[in-house]
Order: structure tokens, then sequence, then C-alpha cells
């Protein structure tokens, strides 16, 4: 590469090699065209999917409008005329949401500086890649976890009529996204250059001062970044919180209420809409209202990222 | 023999009144199986700024590192022999590690402030160590930097990041980090080997300035710094097996001009060319 684009070495090897070098660029525009079109088609199937969602589910505000839609708390398909209120979808999905953010990322960090700062670097070895693993593990595998282990550890400690409800889904979900944020914010910990700590202990601080007022500040914006793919995951996972969540209809109150949750409700329902019905409308505006909460969420990660580095870096 | 130096006033201040704040007895140190230090025996005066000096890969940082203990980050170290600061042994289980390195500051060879602003950096140590409050904490800061001649040139961009500051700068920034816990002892691991001259030569005054308050170590890999700055200096040479040993320690004056040790004129005639 560095041969064909300098000109200005002309040694007698190169001299017959015409031909190559053209080859070579050539190739090199192949490549180059490739990558582009990868690219290309990345930002073609988000626009595909914001076509349909729009195409499919705006049509439903003709007959709810958009207030009603958000903050109605009835869903009736199948009434006459028929309700859609998505306010006990909405109020899961955030309720669900931020419960296992809240269990996961102090229990995620802390594992990540764990690993990061203070286990022999044997452990290290060996736990990293087991808490990869599960990742891996299939959604339906946790679900069937949820069922048989976690939901009635819940029912008894609560005294529930079931366990099947949002606080099971939420641990759940906090177990899914764990690994990818102690994944994430590990390799931004491990980032933190040794000078940073060796002054911090050098100061006299202790192995945890250390890790709380240098590293992790240093590593904010990795951490955050690992706290967003952590909250998209929780967001957007369906079959888990299909399973144990309950799926009740009401509005919750209460975080030991069962739910369903936006993802969870258009499972449900899809199989039952008529294509292009009334209902099948209703489902994809709640598409399009999950993908822009997503959207949301992302855009203020970045703007957070932003400042956070701005305010660092000089 | 006698050497000649082109260093106008080199010190003579005599140390023996001073009294010994840190002392070495027969101290090794091994990085696993590597021996770097073998059998190092000095000892160090309170009111003085004492060099180390010696060809790379010696076992300067390494011996610098014996005092405030920062050897004790690296796995697999193993330390023998005995390490006192005024008179108690500082390998001793009983010790608590970051209280020895409150009193035994460092400063690093390159630039190290943290991604925070000025009044922080400062304030990070006194915050560890207990001090609450913004005013006292405030306080600090600004007697820390004032003391290293940093005051005037940061007064009015203290929020900034300390990563802001131009190189000589942000190491007077590390000695007011260092300053501010109220150590007694700084150790400084070629402080000025990432500098321009003129910072170089801000450090060195500053150091000379502290020296009447502070037991201060200095490894430099410049000759003429240590002639010009250092009060005892100490020459270390790498053994066959790459082990660090004490060639020699002395009076600066004596060491530089009048060695004893044969192996030291040669690296020094060597080094001044
Ligand atoms: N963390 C370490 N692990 C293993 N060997 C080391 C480590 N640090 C330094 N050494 C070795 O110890 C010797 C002395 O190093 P150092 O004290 O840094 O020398 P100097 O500061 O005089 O250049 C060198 O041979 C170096 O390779
Ligand atoms: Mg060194």
């Amino acid at each position: 590469m560095t041969q064909t684009t300098n000109p200005s070495s002309p040694t007698a090897a190169e001299v017959p090699s015409r031909g190559l070098k053209r080859r070579l660029r050539l190739g090199e525009r192949v490549i180059e065209g490739w990558i582009f079109l990868a690219g290309l088609l990345a930002i073609v199937v988000l626009l595909g999917i914001i076509f349909i969602l729009l195409k499919e589910g705006l049509p439903v505000f003709a007959n709810t409008n958009p207030w009603d839609f958000l903050f109605g708390t009835h869903w009736y398909p199948n009434a006459d005329p028929s309700v859609f209120g998505i306010a006990p979808f909405l109020v899961s999905t955030l309720m669900i949401t931020l419960i296992s953010t809240i269990i996961a990322v102090p229990v995620g960090v802390a594992c990540a500086a764990y690993l990061s700062e203070v286990a022999p670097p044997k452990v290290a070895e060996t736990v990293k890649p087991i808490i990869e693993i599960l990742a891996g593990i299939p959604s339906v595998m946790m679900g069937f976890i949820g069922l048989a282990l976690l939901s009635p550890f819940v029912q008894s400690l609560f005294h529930l009529n079931t366990g099947l409800c949002g606080l099971t889904a939420a641990i759940m979900l906090s177990l899914m996204s764990l690994p990818i944020i102690v994944s994430v914010s590990e390799d931004a910990l491990h980032a933190v250059p040794r000078e940073f700590k060796e002054a911090s202990y050098a100061l006299g601080a202790t192995k945890w001062e250390t890790i709380w007022h240098v590293c992790i500040p240093a590593a904010l914006s990795g951490i955050a970044a690992a706290i967003m793919l952590g909250v998209g995951r929780a967001i957007g996972e369906t079959m888990t919180v299909l399973m144990v969540a309950g799926n009740a209809l009401a509005v919750p109150a209460s975080p030991v209420d069962p739910m369903t949750t936006m993802t969870a409700a258009i499972a449900n329902s899809i199989g039952n809409a008529v294509r292009g019905g009334v209902q099948y409308q209703a489902i994809f505006a709640i598409g399009l209202i999950l993908f822009i909460l997503t959207l949301g969420v992302n855009i203020i990660a970045e703007r957070v990222l932003e400042r956070q580095k701005r305010k660092f870096s000089r | 023999m006698s050497i000649n130096l082109n260093v106008p006033e080199m010190s003579n201040k005599p140390i023996d009144k001073c009294v010994t704040k840190l002392k070495v007895e027969n101290a090794s140190l091994y990085y696993g199986s590597f021996q770097a230090l073998r059998k190092i025996t000095l000892e160090i005066p309170s009111c003085a700024i004492t060099a180390i000096i010696g060809p790379s890969g010696c076992g300067k940082s390494t011996l610098l590192r014996l005092f405030n203990r920062m050897n004790d980050l690296i796995s697999g170290v193993k330390v023998e022999g005995n390490v006192e600061l005024d008179g108690i042994s500082i390998y001793d289980s009983k010790i608590d590690v970051t209280e020895l390195r409150k009193r035994v500051g460092m400063v690093f060879q390159k630039p190290n402030p943290f991604p925070m602003s000025v009044t922080e950096n400062v304030a990070f140590g006194p915050k560890r160590h207990g001090v609450k409050n913004r005013g006292e904490l405030d306080e600090i800061v600004e007697k820390s930097l004032k003391q290293a001649a940093l005051w005037d040139e940061v007064k009015d961009k203290l929020g900034q990041s300390g990563l802001a500051l131009s190189g000589g700068q942000q190491q007077r920034l590390c000695i007011a980090r260092v300053l501010a816990v109220e150590p007694e002892v700084i150790l400084m691991d070629e402080p000025c080997s990432a500098l321009d001259p003129v910072a170089t030569l801000k450090i060195e005054d500053l150091m000379r300035n502290l020296a009447a308050d502070y037991t201060i170590i200095i490894v430099t890999h410049n000759m003429q710094q240590a002639a010009r700055v250092s009060d005892t200096a100490a020459f270390m040479m790498m053994e066959s097996d790459r082990a660090g040993v004490l060639v020699e320690y002395g009076p600066t004056a004596q060491l530089f001009t009048n060695p004893k040790d044969k192996r030291t004129e040669d690296y020094i005639t060597g080094r001044f060319g």
C-alpha cells in the first residue's frame, strides 16, 4: 500500500511492475468500494426500517389521536370500536428498564473494577471469558431460568400471587445486560493510563480511593457507553420479558405487578393482527415509539460523552 | 586526581549537621528471579538534596521506589535488607503504606497530572487524607501552588484541566500536588527529562528553594543537573549480571571533582565529555 501511494521512490525493482501496480490499485478500489457499499447498506436498512415503521404505523393516528395513543390506559384491539392506549406498555418498559439498570450498573461497574484493578491477573483472565460466554446465552434460556428459579423466590419474598412480575423481569434483564456492562467498562478501566494510578498511589491513596476517584472518572466515557449498551439491551429484550413479566394489561402501579413491555406487546399481538388492519397499524406505531425511545437514549448518551470528553481532554 | 567541570558553584554545604532521614542497609530487590538491586547501603541526610546518577537500567528508579514502597505495586517484587525512615523500618508488616507515601512523596519522569482541574489535582491528596472543608482545601491549594512557584501562572485558570498546562507547568503542578500532603521527603525520578531547558531551570530553582524544608532525592541522567542542584550524590552501576550496585556515595563536590572510585571517574569524565 505504501509502495503504490509513494511515487517518490522509483527503485529499479519497481519499474517492470507497472501492471502489478495497476492491479494493486484496482484491488484497493474494489475493497474501498466494498466498504462503501457495506456502509451504504447499513444506512439503507436503517432508513428502510424508519420508512416501514412510519408507513405502517402512522395511519393508526387517523383513528386514535397521538395523545390518547401514548397515554391511554386501555388496550382493547378487539372492542368495537377498538381502543389503543399504550400507557401500560410504556410504563412497564420504563419501569423494568430503570430497575434493571439500577441493579446492573453498580454491580457491573464494581465487577469491572475488581477485574481490572484488584483481581490477580490469572483470576481476571479466567473470569472475563466466562462473563463473555454469559452474554451468548439465548434469551429463551434466561426466560426459563427466570420462570423456574427466580419467580418463586420473588413471589415468596414479597408475598405475591404470582412471581411473574416486573421485578422478576428486571432482575433477569439486569443479568443479561451485565456481561456487556462488565466487559466494556473493564476495557475502559484497563485503558486508564498507569501514570494516573501511580500518581494516586504515590499520594497515599488506597486502592479503593484510586479506583473511585481516578480510574472510574478517567474511564467515565467508556463506562457510560457500557451503560447505554446495557440499557439498549434491556429496552429491546423481548423473549425473556414475555416469559417472566406476567403479561398483565393494566398500567402497573408497583414494580411487583405483572407487566407487558412494549416489545412483549408487539410480540403478543402481531400474530392476531390482520395485515394492514388497525391493530396491525397500532402495533407498528408501538414499534415506532420504541425506536424513538432507543434513538433518544443513544442521542443523550452521545451528548453526555461529548461533554465529558470536552471537559477532560483540553 | 581532579576533574574540572564548568559548573559555576557546587554545593559544599556541610551535611554533618543533618540527621539521617532515610537509611538503607544491605537492601536487595528482585523482580521475580531478576536481581535489580544488590546489597545497597546508604544514608540520606535530612537537610539536603541527594542525587542518584548512573547509566540507564542500573536501578536508579528502582532504588527511588524502594523509599515509598511503589515497588509493592509490581507483582513478583521481593525486597531483602532494611530500609528505615527516621529510624523505623518501612518494610515492617505493621507499617501503613498509605501513611508512608503521605510522608514520602514522589514526582515522576513524565508529568502526570490527573485529567481534572488544577485545583482538584492539588486537592486530591489532602482530600484522601481527610480534609473535607472547602475553604481549608482552597487554602492548601493556594499555598501549595505558591510553594511550587506556579500560583501566578495558574491563578486565573484554576478550573481548567491540569492537562491544558505546558509541560513545565504540569510538572510543577505535580510538585504542588505532592507538597499539598505535606510530605517530609520528596522523591523525583528524572523530573526534567521531558522538559525544555527553561522549564528545567525553573524546576531546579524550585528544588533549591524546597531543600530547606524537605529531604529531596533526585534521580537524574543529566550530570550538570546533578552537579548544580545536589549536596550529596550517589553513583550506581550494573554488575555483569545487570544487578545494580552503589559504587560511590559522598558530597557532590567531592564525587564530581575528586571521585574515589575509578568507575565513577570514568563515567563522569565520559558524560561531561
Ligand atoms: N517492573 C519491572 N519488572 C521487571 N524488571 C524491571 C521492572 N522495572 C525495571 N526492571 C528492570 O530493573 C532494572 C533497573 O531498572 P530501573 O530501576 O528502571 O533503571 P534506571 O531507572 O536506572 O534506568 C532494569 O534492568 C529493568 O529492566
Ligand atoms: Mg529510571
